[in-house]
């Protein structure tokens, strides 16, 4: 039985965002009997609605609302509307991600111990470890179904994968697998087990992908705890006198607005949107947004040190086919500074259809150094690399007041620029993943520039002390205690590895943190 | 999806009509043909020689010796509009100034790809040529009719993945 909650029913708590924070929250909170509306801007979609088609999907899904860029990123001049690609639809961005699901590295929740200072960077270790976040990655695992874990079995290696492997293993490279992966990989499990169908990115059209679409939204809604309100776009949080939020005025379908009263507001639109919504949420009272006393609010956004090598051979490869991130070598993810650079890296295989690899091999390129790199696409592997970038308090989530959104909003500028320490990085797992190809007999190797961003990060960031950053380590906002963030703008730093899993597992133990508290009369 | 089937009709429409036609480059007001017949469009907003023009830029800019001309065709008949009609006349006519710079007639009339290519790097930067490049990237590479070419196999799911069907078929390595 589907909940309908009065929008004046200030008992309930709201959510803001359905993807791997939001949609995992809702169903949590559900389970243990405590009332959630839900609200996100997009429709909902399911495996038999999604379209294997590149464009035509990326049109039913993509965040497309007005955006700009700023910043020395490629991104900014090549996609300046289109900072990043995320998912507008109950789901989130657990629609089209791959399904790596990796835990930190201990050493990755302390990266100011562990790395130093860095200049320009606004390292800070996170207020929890390795040892706290054990239990809940443990049951982050159980409820995704990772493979290679909790003694599920690993997926099989599709072509993309095998060439990676060889070239790796001929590099010496011993941390090499087809991954720890939220994808069905038995015939006997929760979900249909993966038929390597290619178009992870569109949606599981089989449903073997963990997504909250059809995982954690169905099962929080059949307890009659929890209402999805699909395309309602929050606006602003509102609070009261005593500084304590009090609910949210959101746009609904028809684009009227309305006011959804509230005794505890959870923020997860994704590190872009999420910070926004706070500084759109400005008063008299909080002059430069909700929860921004440390004026951490939209800084340190983090993207993940990205690029990707793709390699040309003699003979066919035929990425396409199969699981788009088939697997992972893991050997440069440790933090070695006598590579020139701190923190890690990890390969992961990755394919494109050929509409997107035209659109990003080398965005604005032409002519036949481009053209004749298409002609042997049928011949090429690709790969992605995801490393540990460098928070800086100058890549930031603004708003543009002179520039509204469809509902009159002001949107979101993303201002990006790579530290130095990136560069190193990137430049350092090009060459690597170059050579792995060239192992294996690469006629040709195109280190390729990051795409709009996947893994948005830190822009609400977690902090032991109130003056560094936005919330505490139950992701609770220092200023306000009824409002808490739930997603990856919470991320202190964001570490080697795919952020699903870590913001899934925050999300559980914020459930249960937030029902304890209730349950104690504190919220 | 009616769409598509009728751009696929008219398409072969024309075809053969330029066949029947014995077509010749440019023939007569409206119709453009290739000499060898393999690809004609009926213009109705553009010059025919403006869109003869378009048509070898795009091939200039994304040139794919084993992919007809009639897909680029189809990549550009979107600019044979009212609307875009003057954006692209004032484009190509600079196209011809550049290359009437260099000692053509036209573009049209630069033999080698090199210098035609030579023109289009001068004029990178251009909203015009920035335009058509941009346009081309889905006009020409989102046609599924172009995809086979490249040994792109598109969906799967209609056909049950390739769990079965040689996901991991890879003998060379």
């Amino acid at each position: 039985m589907v909940a309908k909650f009065e929008l004046t029913d200030n008992s309930v708590v709201v959510i803001i965002g359905t993807g791997a924070g939001g949609g995992t929250l809702a169903n949590e909170l559900a389970q243990k009997g405590v009332k959630v509306v839900a609200l996100e801007a997009g429709g909902r979609y399911l495996p038999q609605d999604y379209v294997n088609d590149e464009w035509e999907s990326f049109g039913q899904l993509a965040w497309l609302d007005k955006r700009t860029t700023s910043g020395d990123w490629r991104v900014a001049r090549d996609f300046s509307g289109l900072p990043s690609w995320i998912v507008k639809a109950v789901g989130g961005s657990t629609t089209h991600w791959a399904g790596a699901s990796l835990r930190f590295q201990d050493h990755e929740w302390k990266a100011l111990t562990t790395y130093g200072r860095v200049d320009g960077a606004n390292l800070l270790d996170w207020p929890i470890d390795g040892a706290e976040m054990a239990p809940w990655y443990d049951l982050a695992e159980e409820k995704m179904g990772v493979t290679l874990t909790g003694g599920r079995p690993g997926l099989p290696g599709n072509n993309n994968y095998k060439v990676l492997e060889k070239g790796a293993l001929e590099l010496g490279y011993k941390e090499v697998s087809t991954g720890r992966m939220a994808i069905q990989s038995t015939d006997d499990g929760p979900r249909m087990a993966c038929q390597q169908t290619g178009f992870c990115f569109q949606g599981c059209k089989w449903g073997a992908k963990w997504s909250t679409a059809y995982t954690e939204i169905p099962e929080g809604e059949a307890t009659g705890n929890l209402e999805v309100r699909e395309r309602a776009h929050v606006a602003r949080i509102l609070h009261d006198d005593d500084g304590k939020v009090t609910g949210v005025v959101y746009f609904d379908a028809d684009g009227n607005e309305q006011t959804q009263l509230a005794r505890i507001v959870c923020v997860a639109g994704n590190t872009i949107e999420s910070p926004r919504l706070l500084l759109n949420s400005a008063t008299e009272m909080f002059p430069d947004g909700l929860a921004n006393s440390s004026g951490q609010v939209g800084r340190n956004y983090m993207r993940h040190v990205t690029g990707s090598v793709y390699g040309v051979f003699d003979k066919p490869v035929k990425m396409w086919r199969g699981t788009t991130m088939a697997g992972i070598v893991q050997d440069e993810a440790r933090h070695d500074p006598s590579r020139g650079f701190v923190a890690g890296y990890e390969l992961e295989t990755l394919a494109l259809g050929l509409p997107f690899m035209a659109a990003f091999l080398d965005p604005g390129g032409w002519g036949r150094e481009f053209t004749t790199a298409l002609d042997s696409y049928e011949n090429m592997a690709g790969m992605w690399i995801v490393g540990e970038d460098m928070p800086q308090e100058t890549n930031r989530i603004t708003v543009n007041r002179d520039q509204p959104d469809q509902f009159g909003l002001p949107s979101p500028n993303v201002h990006f620029s790579d530290h130095p320490n990136d560069i190193a990085m990137r430049n350092h797992a090009y060459k690597q993943g170059m050579e792995i190809y060239k192992a294996v007999g690469a006629t040709r190797v195109f280190p390729t520039p990051p795409y709009p961003s996947t893994h948005n990060l830190g822009t609400n960031r977690m902090s032991e002390n109130p003056r560094d950053g936005v919330v505490n380590k139950w992701g609770q906002t220092h200023d306000i205690p009824n409002l808490f963030v739930s997603d990856g703008s919470q991320f202190t730093t964001g570490a080697a590895e795919n952020p699903t899993l870590t913001i899934v597992a925050l999300a559980i133990r914020q459930a249960d943190h937030i029902a304890s508290e209730m349950a104690a009369g504190n919220l | 999806m009616n769409t598509s089937a009728k751009r696929g009709l008219s398409r072969r429409q024309l075809l053969s009509r330029s066949i029947a036609a014995g077509a010749t480059f440019m023939v007569g007001a409206g119709f453009v043909a290739a000499q060898d017949a393999t690809w004609a469009t009926e213009v109705v907003a553009l010059k025919p020689e403006t869109m003869a023009t378009l048509v070898q830029m795009a091939r200039d800019i994304y040139p794919h010796d084993h992919v007809p001309t009639e897909f680029y065709v189809i990549a550009v008949k979107g600019y044979d509009t009212e609307e875009a009609a003057e954006t692209i006349e004032a484009g190509v006519a600079a196209l011809n100034a550049a290359a009437q710079g260099k000692g053509y007639g036209s573009y049209l009339d630069m033999g080698w790809e090199r210098d035609r290519v030579d023109v289009l790097r001068g004029m990178e930067q251009s909203a015009f040529f920035q335009q058509i490049r941009s346009g081309l990237v889905t006009g020409l590479y989102n046609q599924k009719a172009v995809w086979p070419l490249f040994g792109y196999e598109g969906e799967s799911f209609s056909m049950g993945g390739y769990l079965d069907r040689g996901f991991d078929d890879i003998a060379w390595l």
